[in-house]
């Protein structure tokens, strides 16, 4: 990794010395996660599959408020991004990364980007296993992969080892599921060609059943395909779920599959030697012997709410997981602050074996809190602003950087969750509402995964103005469809009011225990679409 | 001006030239493109020659593969910074079909691209003057690497046990 550092600080010093072009540097420095953007370079770090050790996200605080403006922005895809950084100091902060193993190689550019997982990985209940080997596995393959670092476009990978998809991995250009095959072995269930942005798709099953030892050179076949005919010549065309469609998905598959029977025996071949220090980076900490307990029996109210809301079921009697939010109504969602960083750094090491994960939703989690503590910790959490008690629910929204830091962007998506959150700021009435998902995203690149939020939102531009196209119907888990757009799209000061006319619908029309999701698909869109048009929005 | 490449890590001039340019020395070393290799390949082998030839992106390597004997080199076009199917094209020709001439990067080379392309079977390697100076330390960008590859181009063997958190 010092190898690399040094190589981009040699790169970017020929840029600035005048001897790589704008152009040139710009495909060396998307390698290495630099974007250049609305005020300033942008710089997006790995965090391989969402796991940061308290140490390396100390160094994310020092860095955020050294060379940044004293925040960080969690990404849906388990990475962090600094939106303030100067180029001439970006060797420096590799180094400083460098320092604690951490680095930006590969988070931008047409190549394998950090592949992602479930953010429950090894502790869920509900696993079949911890797919965080096969993860690293696929990280260590795919890391300045030799034949795959000039890709027709970038390809993402996302790993579940449960049945219920938190890694939204249909919507990846391949998703890997932990699967028990016909004689009881586990192995995966491949996806190819699912996907966001402009053309939005839900990934189609190329095998039902890969043997563990075949994951790599299985891989290795739909990148080699992909990279030969893929398409190069138009950026909104290049992705592999083009070249799947273009192909059918049939045909698609007999050419992996063809190329997969000459190279599967050969070097990839993933020994159980090979599986087994995989694993042994996953080996469980050192949990105590614990019974089960109630924490929120007695409680106020409001830790009542939040451990309903904020905590997850752990695998391991006595603990429970933690959710750290986000998502308070008057911060940009994802976005912690230097000292947050810190803070939460000091309470993993207290807390949870001093292990921090970045969920895909944008929030932070404690993945191993025993659950007796989780009353002081709440406490400590409530007073740093980050117990919204809100996980899972309309005010837990996934929302990109938007127009007020992207380029690409048409229209904010920060000031809009700001609207939201302050029409909806009765808790009673947001968990009454139960389950569901709100993504907003400011262009059609789809940052914020519009396309697979029960309530989608998608910034717009006319003439000159932030318009927003509104979706309802999509979703991100196992059940993952795409959102239909209810109709024209509505002014800034409208979304909000929308928003509540779709709940009306949902909230009169709804059966016992049926969500919104579940609802819209039973009624489609037309009595939504119908409340919606109804009448005039005053603004 | 005569071209100079860098090859097996050495500066050189090249002896070899394209259909395209103009050729004094009738049997000198001759690099035809994959179209022209096509379309007349008895008056090729009939020149007498050393032969080459040249492939385009877009140009399906498989259907070389029961050529490949009469060929002393083959050179990948790399159109632009972002074309990338020349890195498959020299994998397959190294590891599928066992080809063990020159195997030649053209086009956009540039010397940040240069490790992985040895690492993809490359072994030459038509640069500017600006970078060809500087280019031979390319090699050595990494001492490490996670996957396996043929890395025909590259002088020495690289690590292959990195640790995971590196």
């Amino acid at each position: 990794m010092n190898e690399r550092v040094a190589q981009f600080r040699d790169q970017t010093r020929r840029f600035l010395a005048g001897s790589l072009s704008e152009d040139e540097f710009r495909h060396l420095r998307l390698r290495n996660g630099l974007y250049i953007q609305r005020h300033a370079p942008m710089l997006r770090v790995a965090l391989p599959y969402g796991l940061l050790s308290s140490t390396q996200l100390r160094t994310l605080g020092k860095i955020a408020r050294r060379y940044d403006r004293g925040y960080g922005h969690f990404t849906t895809r388990q990475n962090i991004q600094f939106n303030w950084p100067k180029l001439e100091e970006v060797p420096d902060i590799l180094a400083m990364l460098a320092e604690v193993e951490m680095h930006a190689i590969q988070t931008s550019g047409n190549c394998i980007r950090n592949t992602t997982s479930d953010h429950l990985a090894g502790i869920t209940p509900d696993e079949l296993e911890d797919p965080r080997p096969w993860c690293e596995l696929i990280r260590q393959w795919s890391t300045f992969h030799p034949e795959f670092t000039y890709l027709p476009r970038k390809f993402k990978i996302a790993v579940t080892g449960a049945p219920k998809d938190r890694a939204a991995s249909q919507v990846h250009d391949v998703g890997v599921h932990i699967v028990r095959g016909p004689n009881g072995d586990l192995g995966f269930e491949i996806l190819a060609g699912g996907g966001l942005g402009r053309t939005p798709v839900i990934g189609h099953v190329v095998r039902k059943f890969l043997p563990r030892e075949h994951l790599l050179s299985y891989l290795e076949a739909i990148l080699r395909i992909y990279n030969l005919e893929g398409r190069r010549d138009n950026l909104n065309k290049a992705r592999i779920k083009i070249l799947v469609r273009a192909l059918g998905v049939e045909e698609f598959t007999k050419r992996v599959e063809a190329e997969w029977q000459r190279i599967k025996d050969g070097s990839l071949r993933v020994d159980d030697a090979e599986v087994a220090r995989m694993r042994r980076f996953f080996d469980p900490p050192a949990y105590r012997v614990l019974p089960n307990t109630s924490p929120d029996a007695g409680k106020s109210a409001a830790f009542r709410a939040w451990y309903r809301y904020n905590t997850n079921a752990h695998k391991v009697p006595g603990y429970r997981a933690v959710y750290v939010s986000l998502k308070k109504p008057d911060v940009a969602p994802g976005d912690a602050t230097d000292s947050q960083m810190e803070l939460l750094a000091d309470l993993a090491d207290r807390y949870s074996f001093g292990e921090i994960r970045v969920t895909h939703t944008q929030n932070l989690l404690l993945a191993d809190v025993e659950q007796d503590r989780t009353h002081e910790l709440w406490q400590i959490l409530e007073n740093a602003g980050l117990a919204t008690p809100n996980i899972g629910t309309l005010t837990d929204m996934i929302c990109c950087p938007g127009l007020d830091f992207c380029s690409l962007a048409n229209a904010g998506s920060i000031d809009v969750a700001k609207l939201i959150n302050e029409r909806f700021d009765d808790y009673d009435y947001v968990y009454d509402l139960g389950e569901l998902d709100l993504k907003m995203s400011g262009c059609m690149n789809a940052c914020g995964h519009h396309h697979v939020g029960n309530i989608g939102i998608l910034g717009v531009d006319k003439g000159g103005e932030e318009w927003y196209q509104i979706t309802i119907g999509g979703a991100a888990g196992s059940d993952a469809s795409l959102g239909t757009v209810i109709g024209p799209s509505v002014a800034k000061l409208e979304v909000a009011e929308t928003i509540a006319r779709l709940l009306d619908v949902y909230v009169e029309q709804r059966h016992p225990d049926e969500r919104f999701l579940d609802t819209v698909r039973r009624l489609g869109v037309k009595p939504f679409k119908e409340r919606v048009y109804a009448a005039p929005i005053a603004a | 001006m005569p071209r100079r490449l860098l090859r097996d890590r050495q500066i050189v001039v090249d002896a070899w030239r394209y259909s395209s340019e103009a050729v004094d020395d009738p049997l000198a070393p001759l690099i035809v493109t994959f179209d022209q290799w096509q379309t007349g390949r008895d008056s090729w082998l009939a020149r007498g020659s050393r032969l080459g030839v040249l492939l385009l992106p877009a140009d399906n390597v498989e259907q070389l593969a029961a050529d490949l004997r009469y060929f002393s080199l083959i050179a990948a076009q790399f159109s632009g910074p972002s074309e990338g199917r020349g890195y498959s094209q020299g994998r397959l020709l190294r590891e599928r079909w066992n080809f063990k001439g020159e195997l030649r990067a053209a086009g956009y080379v540039r010397r940040d691209q240069l490790f992985f392309l040895a690492r993809c079977g490359f072994n030459s390697f038509e640069l500017s003057d600006a970078d060809i100076e500087d280019a031979a330390t390319a090699f050595s960008t990494f001492t490490a690497a996670y996957q396996p590859s043929n890395d025909l181009g590259l002088a020495v063997k690289l690590a292959r046990d990195i640790p995971a958190s590196a």
